[in-house]
């Protein structure tokens, strides 16, 4: 599904480089948890396969399904099937969140050569989906994000997710903000999503959003690089331990 | 005092051809007095403070710049609303083309024909309420268009009319220059909604003078005709009573030059006061000019301006918006924002926000604000699959959204989206 191959990364407006040679390879239906200290590159990775502006690959590969998906704009990697769900998702006034979501809804499905949904059947999805995430109409009418609480964004960054249908997720620390209720509404959520042809990338500093997202491989990420790869224990052990220990063994 | 050499010229050189109409002894009178106005201010020209970032030249000028005629295969606004259409054509009522001027709750009768009756209530507003606008500040071209001014509308809303009237003004001579005068007045508890589209002329001069009773209701949405090349001053001048709304709503796209000025005066207390504006403006010969001025002189007021502009390639907006709270207007709430999207390097945003406050218990404020395209936000929406021009477009669009929802029938306002999107799409 998504396979990285030595990826090298610096920022664009100083020269500094963030990952240093990342490999990573993820099959249909897997799903890997990236964990790392502060300042890894974790989240870079992230905002490099969505195609944000502001950094440089300096040599390497991604792909998806076999397709380059450095040299696609954002759109076009999301019309491939990636999505990222945003650490902080973005606040944008005067565009209604049903609107937003049905314009991105529609674009991909222009994109892919689909007929767009009409509003009818798109409000049926979408209030289908948004009542497992507890989400309510009010919210649906609210400018996207605007006046959110951070529980509020997350869930819906997972209803994007939900009507978007990717075959690659990144979760970039959905975690970050939540409290335990609210971890456990938007894990519910992602498990929803799990399915045979759909893999997902979850970037976390802490063990327990995995108690609920159970991986099938984790790995640690240190200094721009991927240091370590295992099962779901490796969590446990970061958990329990810390970096440090890690860190050392590996050094 | 004196005027200044440049001003002597320039209305030495305007007025020399101009004749008054004539009509009924009032409207002779009331006539003669702005053209003595006139003399005495004399017009502005580009040293005057208050037209620091607007040329009047092309305006004062005697002679019309000719515009192009515009072509557009757009229906026309507001097609889909029941309404009483006025139809002018460079400047003169086509009878013919406009609906019959029956409708329930308001009288609706032409400016030439008022102005020559001997007894009318429109000389109790005529010229009136511009000349009280004249202070403190002038507006000699609102004066000489009361002056020279032969045509328009005289609108009498006795009970809450029973559909909008839409002026629209028609362009089909490239030289057109046209002078219109039109009047509203609401009766206590009354109400009516005035729609103004079209380009109307090469160069427009308009004057809309506005007297609201106790509880009445003014809702004005206009927009301004999308020919590239036109030229167009507008005034209104509105005097609010206690317990009334005005809202006034313009929506521009292209021209030349457009300067839109509005006076309103508070007078009576618990009022409501809206003027809002967006304009959308492509290339270095379109300027765009706002000019607002809220005098608060009753208890309890609200007024709120609210004013965004679009620019790209070159496009220069002006703003200059001022709240003015009499003493003894207590408990005042004044708002003011006027922003800017500016798409490029080379636009232009130029504000000059006021407010001057002689009581001690209100609330106003005021902000001004310049920006491009929120990048991260454009970046959120392409990675849910928006392309980059669509999402930028949604964003210009949630821009205006603000200035949008002052319009306060919902099926107005989305009549004038959708124009924004089409003219988004076109210019790219």
């Amino acid at each position: 599904m998504l396979e990285i191959k030595g990826l090298k990364v610096k920022l664009e407006e100083e020269d500094k480089e963030i990952l240093k040679g990342v490999d990573l390879n993820i099959a249909p239906g897997m799903v890997h948890a990236i964990m790392g200290p502060n300042g890894s590159g974790k989240s870079t990775l992230s905002y490099v396969l969505s195609g944000r502006d502001g950094y440089v690959v300096t040599d390497g590969s991604a792909t998806l399904d076999g397709v380059d998906l450095l040299s696609m704009a954002p759109e076009e990697r999301a019309a491939a099937g990636l999505f990222l769900a945003f650490q902080y998702p973005v606040e944008i006034p005067g565009v209604g969140n049903m609107t937003f979501l049905r314009t991105a809804v529609n674009a991909q499905r222009k994109a892919r050569g689909q007929d767009e949904l009409s509003a009818g059947d798109f409000l049926k999805v979408v209030r289908e989906k948004a009542k497992s995430l507890k989400i309510d109409a009010e919210m649906l009418k609210r400018p996207v994000n605007v006046g959110f609480s951070g529980g509020e964004k997350k869930r819906n960054e997972i209803l994007q997710m939900a009507m978007l249908e990717p075959k690659m997720c990144i979760l970039d620390e959905t975690d970050s903000g939540l409290d335990v209720d609210a971890m456990k509404l938007v894990a519910e959520g992602v498990n929803a999503l799990r399915s045979e042809g759909r893999s997902f990338l979850v970037i976390t500093h802490y063990q327990r959003l995995l108690d609920h997202i159970k991986p099938d491989v984790v790995h640690i990420m240190a200094d721009g690089r991927i240091i370590k790869t295992g099962g779901p224990e490796l969590a446990l052990e970061v958990e329990n331990n810390g970096y440090a220990d890690i860190l050392t063994e590996v050094a | 005092m004196a005027l200044a050499k440049l001003k002597q010229d320039t209305t030495a050189a305007r007025l020399a051809d101009v004749t008054l109409p004539t009509g009924a002894a009032w409207a002779n009178a009331a006539r003669a007095d702005a053209l003595a106005r006139v003399r005495a201010m004399g017009l502005p020209t580009r040293r005057d403070e208050y037209w620091k970032f607007t040329d009047p030249t092309s305006l004062t000028a005697v002679d019309a710049p000719a515009a192009a005629l515009f072509d557009t295969d757009e229906a026309p606004l507001f097609d889909a609303v029941d309404r009483v259409k006025i139809v002018f054509v460079d400047g003169i009522l086509d009878a013919a083309a406009s609906d019959d001027l029956t409708v329930e709750g308001v009288v609706i009768e032409r400016l030439a024909d008022v102005m020559a009756a001997d007894i009318h209530w429109a000389r109790d507003i005529y010229g009136v309420l511009e000349t009280c606008g004249q202070k403190p500040v002038e507006r000699a071209l609102a004066a000489l268009n009361t002056a020279m001014a032969t045509d328009g509308v005289v609108i009498h809303a006795t009970a809450k009319a029973a559909k909008p009237i839409n002026l629209i003004y028609l362009h089909s001579d490239p030289a057109s220059d046209v002078v219109l005068h039109n009047l509203v007045k609401v009766d206590a508890g009354a109400e009516v909604t005035l729609l103004e589209t079209g380009p109307a002329a090469a160069r427009f001069s308009k004057c809309l003078e506005v007297d609201v009773a106790e509880g009445g209701a003014f809702h004005h949405v206009r927009v301004q005709g999308r020919d590239h090349e036109r030229r167009a001053v507008t005034h209104c001048f509105a005097r609010i009573s206690a317990q009334s709304t005005f809202k006034s709503f313009t929506l521009t796209f292209n021209g030349v030059l457009t300067r839109n000025e509005c006076v309103i005066d508070i007078v009576g207390d618990d009022a409501t006061a809206h003027v809002a504006g967006a304009c959308v403006g492509d290339g270095h010969d379109f300027h765009h000019d706002d000019t607002v001025f809220v005098t608060h002189d009753a208890l309890r007021g609200e007024s709120r301006q609210v004013f965004k502009k679009v620019l790209r390639n070159g496009a220069v907006g002006v703003f200059q918006g001022k709240i003015l709270v009499k003493q003894g207007a207590q408990k005042t709430d004044g708002y003011q924002i006027s922003q800017s999207l500016l798409l490029d390097d080379d636009s232009q945003f130029l504000a000059k926000p006021e407010l001057e406050i002689y009581a001690d218990d209100v609330a106003c404020s005021h902000g001004s604000t310049t920006g491009a395209i929120d990048e991260t936000a454009l970046y959120y929406l392409r990675s849910r699959g928006v392309p980059a021009d669509q999402a930028r477009n949604l964003l210009t669009l949630a821009f205006l959204a603000e200035s949008l929802e002052e319009i306060a029938d919902p099926a107005l306002a989305n009549d004038l989206r959708d124009r924004l999107e089409s003219w988004l799409a076109r210019h790219r």
